[in-house]
C-alpha cells in the first residue's frame, strides 16, 4: 500500500429534510482496494456521489494528492481521476461498444471523429480484459455482465486514478466475477485506488484490504479486513447483535408445504427461452429456482406472470387449465411477480410510495372501481409499519429511498393484493445484510402463517438453502434437477448446476 | 418566510404569476382592460372576450395535457378541428334560406365523433402499432386538412342557420357566451374521470415507466389509446366552437397552428413534455395566458403579421422563467452581486 492519495474529512449532506451524512471522514490508499460498507439507507451510495460531483457537499473538505477539490459534475471528478462505475449499468444501450467507450472523448481527426481509431482502441483495450467481441455492435447485443465490464474499461481507459465500483458484482456470476477480480488486482499493481461496494461478504474479504463502515450517514470506523472477524463486520454494521439472523439457519424455521396443489405445469415451452419444464407449486411451499444467469429462471418466473406466453404445454391452477397471456390474467389468478430489475420493472420513480403500493391493486381493482384516498393511505401506512419501510412520509418519491426500501415497497405493492402465488426474482439483490434477512424470514412466514405459496430466485446459494423446502435447477433454459428438503445443500447444487454426474 | 416559500414552490405559481402579469400589463396599458358593460342582457368586455376565445384552446390542451403525460404527442388536433368543423357545417348545409338539411344536434354529434374516430386511429397507431407518436399523428396533420377539403369538396360552406352561430356565440338570454360554458363542461368532466376514475395513476404511471407500469397490470396499450382518442375527443369539441365562430367550415384555417399552441399551454402549465406528472390547471392558465396574450398585441395595435414575433419573445421569457436550470443560474448570480456588494462596502 501506498500514500493517501485521497482524504475526505468531516463531510456533510443535507437534503431537503434529512441529513444524509453527517460528519464523516474516509481515507484512500494509492494501490488498496478499500470497501465502503453499511446497511440499506447507510449512505454509502451518497457518499460515492459526493466524491464523484453528482451532489455538491454542505460541509467538509475532499483532498486529492493533497490539494481541495469541488468537482461539480462527474465529468469533472472524471478528469481529475475519478471514475466510477455504477451499481446499474450506466451505458447507452443504443450506441456501439466502441462509442460507449469512447463518448464524451472521442478522439479527432481533422476535427471529424477518428471512428477507426476509436474501433481499433476499444478492441485493444477489451482484449486486456479477455473480451474479445465486436465493438461495432450496439451494447445491448451484451449481457449485463459484459457490459459491467465494457463500464469498467471504460474508466480504466480514462486513466483514472481513483476507480469506484458500486455493487458491480451483483449482475455477474462466479466466473466472471473472478475475472472481475483478476482485473482489479491488476489495476491495483498500477497503484490505482480502488473503492469497491459491494453486498457480497465472501467479495469483500476476498479482495478488499481495508473497510470503512457507515451506519445511518454517520461513520462506524475504518477497519483492516484480516482484522475484522466477519460477525463482528456484520454486527457493527446493522448495529445490534446477530441473533435474529442467526436464529434463521434453523431448519426447523422452514415452511412446510400442504399437500393442496397450486399450481401445475405440463411440459411447458416457450421458443428461445425455456424448454420442457415440468413444475409443480403447493400451497404453502416455498419454492427455489436455482440456476446460472440466463439459465431461464426469470424466464420461467415471467411465463408464470403472463409476461410471455407458452407455446406448448399447459398450465393448471387449482386443477383448471388456464392460459396466462398478460400479467393482469396471472393476477386475476392471484399470482405476484417483484420483477428482477428494481429499477426498470418494479418503480415508478417520480411516484410517490403511496402511488406505488397501490398501483397493483388499482390496476387489479380496474379503473372505474377507485381507491378512496382514505383507504389509500390506510394501506400505505399499513405497509410502511409491517415491513418497516423506511420513508420520511408515505408520499415522498421512491426514487429517493434507498434499494432496499424501494424493494420493500415493491413487495408491498403485491402483498396487498393478497396473492397466493408470489414470485420474488432476486429480492435481496443489491440490498444490506439486515434487510436481506428480513426479506428472507418474509418469505419464509408468508409461506407458513398464510399458505402463500412463494417462489424464490436468488444467485445467493445461502438463502435459497436457509429458505426453500425444494429447488428447481435450471441450466440452459431446461430444468436438469429437483433437490428437496435434506438433500439441498450447496454441494448438491453445485453439482446439479454443474452437470450432475461427478 | 416560509409560506412563501410554500406558494411560489407550488406547481401551480409560475403559470399564474405569468398570466398575472400580462393581467397587470394589460390593466396598465390598455384602456377600459376590466371594463364589462351589460348590452343585451349579454355580457361584453375584454375579459370576457379572453375568456371566450380561449375556450377552444383550453378544451384542445386537456387532452393534449393526457397525451403529453403518457410522453406522447398529438399535433394532428388542428387538422382534426377543420375535420370536425366541415363534417358540422356539411351536414347543417350551407342553404341561405337559413333551413338546416339535418337537425342541429346530429351535425354537432357527428362533428364530434368524427373527432373522436380521428383519436381512435391516432390512439391505433401509437398503442397498437407502435408508430412514435410525432409521426403517427403526422399523418391526420397533414392528411387531416386534405380530407376537410375533400368533404367540402374545396368550398367554404358558409352556414345560415342561425341557432349554429350560438355555440361560439351567445345563446338568447345567456349573459356569458357558450364557448366558457362548454370548456368549463369540459374541465368538470375531466375533473370528474380524474377524482372517480384512476386514469390520472395510471396515466402518469405509463408515462414515467411504461415496462414497470405493465409489470404492476396497468393494459399500458389501452391506457395510450384512450389519452389520444380523448384528445380527438376534444379536437372535435373545439371544432364546433372555430367553425360557429366564422359560421363556416374553412378547411385551410380551421384550427391552423392550434396544436402548436394547445402544447404550448401544457407546456407553460408546467407539464413536462417527457411525460410524468402533469397539471391540468396549469394547462388551463397556459391556455389562458396564450390567448391574453394574443388579445393584448391586438388591443396596442400589434398586427396579426407580427403577432408571432412578440408571441415568441414572450414565451422564451416564460420558458426562462420556469426553467430550474436558469432560476439556479440567476439565484447564484445574484448572491455573487450580494456578496460582491459586501466586499465593496468594506
Amino acid at each position: 500500500m501506498g500514500d493517501t492519495i485521497l482524504k475526505m474529512r468531516h463531510i456533510d449532506k443535507i437534503f431537503p429534510g434529512v441529513k444524509a451524512l453527517s460528519n464523516v471522514d474516509f481515507n484512500l490508499q494509492s494501490g488498496e482496494v478499500h470497501s465502503i460498507m453499511g446497511e440499506n439507507g447507510a449512505e454509502k451510495s451518497t457518499l460515492i456521489k459526493v466524491l464523484t460531483g453528482v451532489y455538491p457537499r454542505n460541509n467538509g473538505t475532499v483532498t486529492l494528492y493533497d490539494k481541495e477539490i469541488f468537482p461539480k459534475t462527474p465529468k469533472e471528478a472524471q478528469t481529475l481521476g475519478i471514475s466510477t462505475v455504477y451499481q446499474e449499468v450506466n451505458l447507452c444501450p443504443n450506441l456501439s461498444v466502441a462509442e460507449n467507450i469512447f463518448i464524451g472523448r472521442e478522439p479527432r481527426k481533422f476535427g471529424f471523429i477518428d471512428w477507426r481509431q476509436i474501433n481499433k482502441r476499444s478492441q485493444e483495450l477489451l482484449h486486456t480484459f479477455n473480451i474479445d467481441i465486436d465493438v461495432t455492435k450496439t451494447l445491448d447485443n451484451f449481457p449485463v455482465a459484459i457490459q459491467q465490464m465494457i463500464a469498467i474499461a471504460r474508466a480504466v481507459e480514462i486513466d483514472a486514478k481513483i476507480l469506484i465500483l458500486d455493487e458491480p458484482t451483483s449482475s455477474l456470476d462466479e466466473e466472471e466475477t473472478k475475472r472481475l477480480f483478476t482485473i482489479i488486482r491488476e489495476l491495483k499493481k498500477r497503484n490505482m485506488g480502488i473503492i469497491f461496494i459491494s453486498h457480497f461478504l465472501e467479495q469483500i474479504y476476498e479482495l478488499c484490504d481495508r473497510i470503512t463502515i457507515l451506519r445511518n450517514g454517520e461513520l462506524v470506523g475504518e477497519y483492516i479486513t484480516t482484522e475484522l472477524p466477519k460477525v463482528e463486520l456484520v454486527a457493527k454494521m446493522v448495529g445490534k447483535d446477530l441473533d435474529s439472523v442467526k436464529e434463521f439457519d434453523k431448519a426447523a424455521a422452514k415452511s412446510i408445504p400442504s399437500d393442496q396443489l397450486f399450481l401445475e405445469a405440463n411440459n411447458i415451452n416457450c421458443i428461445g427461452k425455456l424448454n420442457q419444464m415440468d413444475l409443480t407449486i403447493h400451497k404453502g411451499e416455498v419454492i427455489g429456482l436455482a440456476g446460472l444467469l440466463g439459465s431461464g429462471r426469470t424466464e420461467t418466473a415471467e411465463i408464470l406472470f403472463g409476461i410471455n406466453q407458452i407455446n406448448k404445454g399447459e398450465l393448471k391452477i387449482h386443477s383448471d387449465k388456464v392460459q396466462l397471456s398478460n400479467p393482469m390474467k396471472a393476477m386475476q389468478k392471484k399470482i405476484a411477480f417483484c420483477p428482477e430489475d428494481r429499477k426498470l420493472q418494479g418503480i415508478i420513480g417520480d411516484l410517490s410510495v403511496r402511488d406505488n403500493i397501490i398501483l397493483a391493486l388499482q390496476a387489479k381493482e380496474g379503473m372505474f372501481r377507485h381507491i378512496p384516498y382514505q383507504k389509500q393511505v390506510m394501506l400505505a401506512d399499513d405497509c410502511i409499519n409491517l415491513l418497516k419501510i423506511k420513508v420520511s412520509d408515505r408520499e415522498q418519491l421512491i426514487k429517493n429511498l434507498s434499494g432496499g426500501n424501494q424493494q420493500k415497497v415493491i413487495i408491498a405493492r403485491w402483498l396487498i393484493t393478497e396473492p397466493e402465488l408470489l414470485i420474488l426474482d432476486e429480492p435481496t439483490r443489491g440490498i444490506d445484510v439486515g434487510t436481506k434477512s428480513e426479506i428472507q424470514k418474509m418469505a419464509v412466514t408468508l409461506a407458513k402463517t398464510k399458505g402463500m405459496s412463494v417462489v424464490f430466485i436468488s444467485s445467493e446459494m445461502d438463502e435459497m438453502i436457509r429458505t426453500c423446502t425444494k429447488l428447481i435447477i435450471l441450466r440452459d433454459h431446461k430444468k436438469v434437477a429437483e433437490i428437496e428438503n435434506e438433500e439441498i445443500s450447496s454441494e448438491n447444487i453445485m453439482k446439479a448446476i454443474a452437470g450432475g454426474e461427478n | 418566510m416560509n409560506k412563501f416559500k410554500k406558494i411560489t414552490s407550488s406547481s401551480m405559481f409560475l403559470p399564474l404569476f405569468a398570466l398575472g402579469i400580462l393581467l397587470l400589463f394589460n390593466i396598465v396599458f390598455v384602456n377600459d382592460f376590466l371594463a364589462i358593460s351589460m348590452e343585451n342582457g349579454h355580457l361584453y368586455g375584454r375579459l370576457i372576450d379572453i375568456l371566450s376565445r380561449s375556450s377552444s384552446l383550453i378544451i384542445l390542451s386537456l387532452g393534449m395535457t393526457f397525451v403529453i403525460a403518457t410522453s406522447g404527442i398529438d399535433i394532428s388536433v388542428g387538422a382534426v378541428v377543420a375535420i370536425s368543423a366541415a363534417i358540422c357545417c356539411m351536414l347543417i348545409g350551407g342553404r341561405g334560406d337559413g333551413i338546416p338539411e339535418h337537425p342541429m344536434i346530429l351535425a354537432m354529434l357527428a362533428g364530434i365523433g368524427i373527432g373522436v374516430i380521428c383519436g381512435i386511429w391516432n390512439g391505433l397507431l401509437v398503442s397498437k402499432i407502435k408508430i412514435q407518436p410525432v409521426v403517427a399523428t403526422l399523418i391526420l396533420m397533414v392528411a387531416g386538412r386534405g380530407i376537410a377539403q375533400l368533404l367540402t369538396q374545396g368550398q367554404i360552406i358558409t352556414v345560415y342557420y342561425k341557432p349554429f352561430s350560438y355555440i361560439g356565440a351567445n345563446i338568447p338570454g345567456s349573459i356569458l357566451p357558450t364557448p366558457i360554458f362548454i370548456a368549463a363542461l369540459m374541465v368538470l368532466l375531466v375533473i370528474l374521470i380524474l377524482k372517480k376514475t384512476s386514469l390520472g395513476l395510471f396515466i402518469q404511471s405509463v408515462g414515467i415507466n411504461p415496462t414497470a407500469s405493465r409489470y404492476a397490470g396497468i393494459n399500458v396499450v389501452l391506457i395510450i389509446f384512450l389519452v389520444y382518442a380523448f384528445s380527438g375527443f376534444c379536437a372535435g369539441v373545439s371544432g364546433l366552437i372555430e367553425s360557429s365562430l366564422i359560421r363556416a367550415a374553412d378547411a385551410n384555417n380551421a384550427g391552423l397552428n392550434m396544436e402548436m399552441d394547445a402544447i404550448l399551454a401544457v407546456a407553460l402549465g408546467g407539464t413536462l413534455l417527457s411525460g410524468g406528472k402533469f397539471y391540468i390547471g396549469g394547462s388551463i392558465i397556459g391556455a389562458i395566458t396564450i390567448q391574453t396574450l394574443t388579445t393584448t398585441m391586438y388591443a396596442i395595435g400589434v398586427s396579426s403579421d407580427q403577432l408571432p414575433v412578440v408571441k415568441a419573445i414572450t414565451v422564451i421569457i416564460l420558458c426562462l422563467v420556469q426553467s430550474k436550470k436558469f432560476q439556479t443560474v440567476f439565484n447564484s448570480w445574484k448572491n455573487k452581486r450580494q456578496s460582491q456588494k459586501v466586499v465593496d462596502r468594506t
